[in-house]
């Protein structure tokens, strides 16, 4: 039997610092620990404040999910002020939230997970040529289509929330960002441009063709029929097997997404074999292998105290719980739970797999552009933007959102007119947690153990740790 | 064609929100701004191939001078918590504080540059009781000293060039990095806190489109008002150095033109402004942060006068959140 033990670190292309320790013994991953490695104590410096300035600092959490943590706070103040949003303002808030979101899938795909095909150790296989090409770090050439891209699709920032990231447009009553006639032109052209990038370089097909797609045998077929990057991506996930990889919990929770007029574009939920209703006095935060104080707290009455000296402890990542079991967030979740058919077939097929969790970013590409092409055309110029929204003195609230890599929430306590408590969970604080007091690995952890790494090769490692599409910096926050 | 500067990117106690912006860079994009630059990128923790031990080994042979670091790039602010150690952020793979790493690369480099405000004054990550004991390179908030301490020069002779802003817009940083490697930029070329004067030199005022609205001090009241932040909603672009007016953010915007208050965020403890961000302190009715550079009582002159003098057509328009009043046409004369 030979054991070793490996950390790789820093383990870049991933949103913050990480840190995976992997025992392999013979040749196999036994067992994976998950450590994030800075921490800054947001949740220690928001009490004191008045409730509004959550606003100016949340979205400074994280540059990536900027706009949710934004979401999330106005979420909890306008539940905490019992104010109703304008129409315009909540359909503004749909449409950054969703260009957030899907610059994220895109910088993901193209500058974050792709790369890794790139390397030397795939030098052999029969795609490697072009793939190499097309996607090695910062020299491939799709880096020249994709940013340009993805800039000009942020210009859709620029119109509607002021800048990106780290916007304060968003408030309890809505937008305080007006959009006149010429600005929400503005705004579809900006779409059906980026609808053009997305047809022309990544699907090869129009996006209404992708987001039909709804079985294991359909997306074969689609397969065969064209080029783009999604194409060559599949190509590569079939000759590798990453659809055999990295299965976690096979939970899946989603908060539900965009807060349209008419409620949430996608359901809120817990998918374990079906979809349940979200509970959220479910959640719980262990702290039993976190470098932080005391028990596991549902996030209302949670606390925030480091404690680096404790021996059990391996990173500065909670531990949340739902019902005391693991589950996995993102969008595969987010589609699982909405029930998109062709990820629900990925899933039952061969559950929450690296290929499954690309797939599901890849056709919210797809599905949501229309939908914002759609939440554009509605919008009224002159209609009001921003109702008033009295914060009281006292209360508690919860705000709940989805970020690109899913479920955020915020729970609040304000006494006296200042925030007393903000806690914050976040999308890969579920997914990057590590064990909890009963010894539980979260859901990487789990992706992680049983991998076979033949000759130490950890290639496929990265395979499975960037399928998260992870956010360390949201995660300790 | 010269010698490419090599540029190394390291990231500590911030949001990776400067990088995030830092891809915004258009015409051309990010990647092709460093080739033209002549600025080759050995590593970065979001864009680079290398991970693990091929990046430990890139940092590696930076530290001890085997890799020639020409420019070196810090966001976030430096994590000197818990009492001193800075255990708050162990650079991952080497069981080491990253202020530590940072301390030995910023000896050895031609340029040591801070990305954001986290890593020029601290920022943001310092806030309240700043539990991680984030400081900046070269400044604790206001205070000189910082991580590296006030005397620390770069082997160029300068001091951190303090890229200040947060986020940064991709237009400071990578201006920045193009005047070094063309050999244009020297001490002349910082304000005095080491900010490059090409967006310091101006404040965040010039250029706002809410200018009209400032003139006849016609005030937006509520947010989604049109009219100027500055009286009531906290507004700080008349104090605050930046040219966020005049190089537009993601094609058309900026903090004003998104409708919410410059909350002088280039500027050092714009983390702790001591009262609520988004509403204007105030002595007898009179903002207390007026223009830095205006005597106050003319400031109050102007402003009494120039409200009695207020169009209609700006008063409606400022507490409206479309125009109510266009300005007028002249017609039915040739």
């Amino acid at each position: 039997m030979k054991v070793e033990k490996r950390i790789v670190g820093p383990f870049n292309r991933v949103e913050g610092d990480l840190e995976v320790h992997l025992d392999i013994v013979d040749e196999r991953v036994e067992s994976a620990r998950i450590s994030a490695s800075l921490y800054r104590g947001f949740e220690e410096m928001l009490p004191g404040r008045v409730p509004a300035d959550a606003l100016f600092i949340v979205p400074r959490i994280c540059g990536i999910c900027s706009v949710s943590q934004s979401i999330a706070a106005v979420a909890a103040l306008r539940e905490l002020a019992g104010a109703t949003p304008a129409r315009n303002g909540q359909l503004a808030e749909c449409l950054i939230g969703a260009c957030e979101n899907l610059a994220d899938h895109l910088t993901h795909f193209y500058l974050f997970f792709m790369p890794d095909f790139a390397r030397a150790a795939y030098a052999g296989r029969p795609w490697f040529g072009p793939v190499a090409a097309r996607f090695r770090a910062i020299q491939g050439d799709a880096a020249r289509d994709v940013l340009p891209a993805r800039a000009a699709f942020m210009h859709l920032m620029g119109v509607l929330a002021g800048k990106w990231p780290h916007s304060q447009s968003l408030h309890p009553g809505g937008s305080a960002r007006p959009l006149a006639q010429p600005d929400v032109l503005q705004v579809i052209t900006l779409l059906r441009d980026f609808r053009r990038f997305l047809e022309t370089h990544l699907f090869g097909d129009r996006l209404e063709n992708v987001a039909q797609l709804a079985s294991l045998d359909e997306l074969e077929r689609w397969r065969g029929q064209g080029g783009g990057d999604l194409r060559g991506f599949l190509a590569v996930a079939a000759d590798l097997g990453l659809g055999q990889l990295g299965q976690a919990s096979n939970r899946f929770l989603s908060y539900g997404a965009y807060a349209t007029p008419e409620g949430r574009y996608w359901p809120a939920g817990l998918w374990d074999g079906e979809v349940q209703p979200l509970d959220i006095a479910a959640i719980s935060e262990d702290v039993s292998h976190a470098w932080l104080e005391g028990d596991a707290l549902p996030p209302a009455e949670g606390r925030t105290r480091p404690q680096p000296d404790k021996a059990e402890a391996y990173t500065w990542c909670k531990a949340p719980r739902y019902r005391g079991q693991v589950v996995e967030t993102g969008a595969l979740a987010r589609q699982m739970v909405a029930g998109q058919p062709l990820v629900r077939a990925m899933v039952a097929a061969q559950g929450g797999s690296v290929t499954a969790r690309v797939m599901a970013r890849m056709l919210e590409l797809a599905i949501l552009v229309p939908e914002m092409e759609a939440w554009a055309r509605q919008i009224e110029p002159g209609a009001p933007w921003c109702t008033t929204a009295e914060l009281p003195d006292e209360g508690r609230a919860v705000g709940l959102t989805e970020a690109a890599r899913g479920s955020l929430g915020h729970w609040l306590t304000v006494k006296q007119g200042r925030i007393a408590r903000y806690q914050i969970v976040a999308p890969t604080t579920w997914n990057f947690s590590p064990r909890d007091a009963g010894a539980q690995p979260g859901a990487l952890e789990q992706a992680l153990a049983g991998l076979a790494v033949p000759g130490g090769e950890l290639t496929a490692v990265q395979h499975i740790v960037r399928s998260f599409d992870p956010c360390m910096a949201c995660t300790v926050h | 064609m010269a010698e490419p500067l090599n540029l190394l990117w390291l990231q500590s106690g911030g949001c990776g929100g400067c990088t995030l912006s830092l891809l915004n860079a258009e015409q051309p994009g990010l990647f092709d701004r460093f080739a033209d630059a002549g600025i080759r990128l050995l590593w970065h923790p979001s864009l680079s191939e290398e991970t693990g031990d091929e990046a430990l080994a890139i940092l590696v042979a930076c530290a001890e001078g085997r890799e020639r670091v020409d420019l070196l790039c810090i966001e976030g602010s430096l994590m000197t918590g818990p009492h001193g150690s800075g255990r708050f952020h162990i650079l991952a793979g080497t069981g080491r504080p990253m202020v530590d790493w940072v301390r030995d690369l910023a000896g050895r480099a031609g340029q040591v540059l801070a990305v954001g405000s986290c890593a020029a004054w601290g920022g943001i990550t310092a806030s309240g009781p700043n539990p991680g004991g984030a400081t900046g390179l070269q400044y604790d908030g206001e205070t000189p000293g910082g991580l590296l301490g006030r005397d620390f020069r770069s082997a160029s002779g300068l001091p951190v060039v303090n890229v200040a802003g947060c986020p940064i817009h991709p237009g400071w940083v990578l201006d920045t990095l193009q005047a070094i490697a063309m050999g244009r930029f020297g001490a002349a070329e910082m304000d005095a806190l080491q900010r490059p004067r090409l967006y310091a030199d101006h404040l965040v005022h010039h250029g706002c489109p809410r200018n009209e609205y400032y003139e006849f001090k016609a005030s937006a009241g509520k947010p989604s008002d049109q009219g100027c932040l500055m009286e009531n909603l906290g507004c700080k672009g008349t104090q605050a150095h930046a040219d966020c007016n005049i190089r537009l953010w993601n094609g058309s915007g900026s903090c004003l033109r998104g409708g919410y208050a410059c909350i002088r965020c280039t500027e050092p403890r714009f983390e702790a402004p001591g009262h609520p961000y988004a509403e204007t302190p105030k002595v007898a009715g009179i903002p207390i942060g007026l223009p830095a550079d205006m005597p106050r009582a003319w400031f109050v002159a102007l402003a009494a006068l120039s409200k009695s003098a207020t169009p209609k057509r700006v008063r409606e328009n400022a507490v409206s959140d479309h125009i109510v009043t266009p300005p007028a046409a002249k017609t039915g004369v040739k």
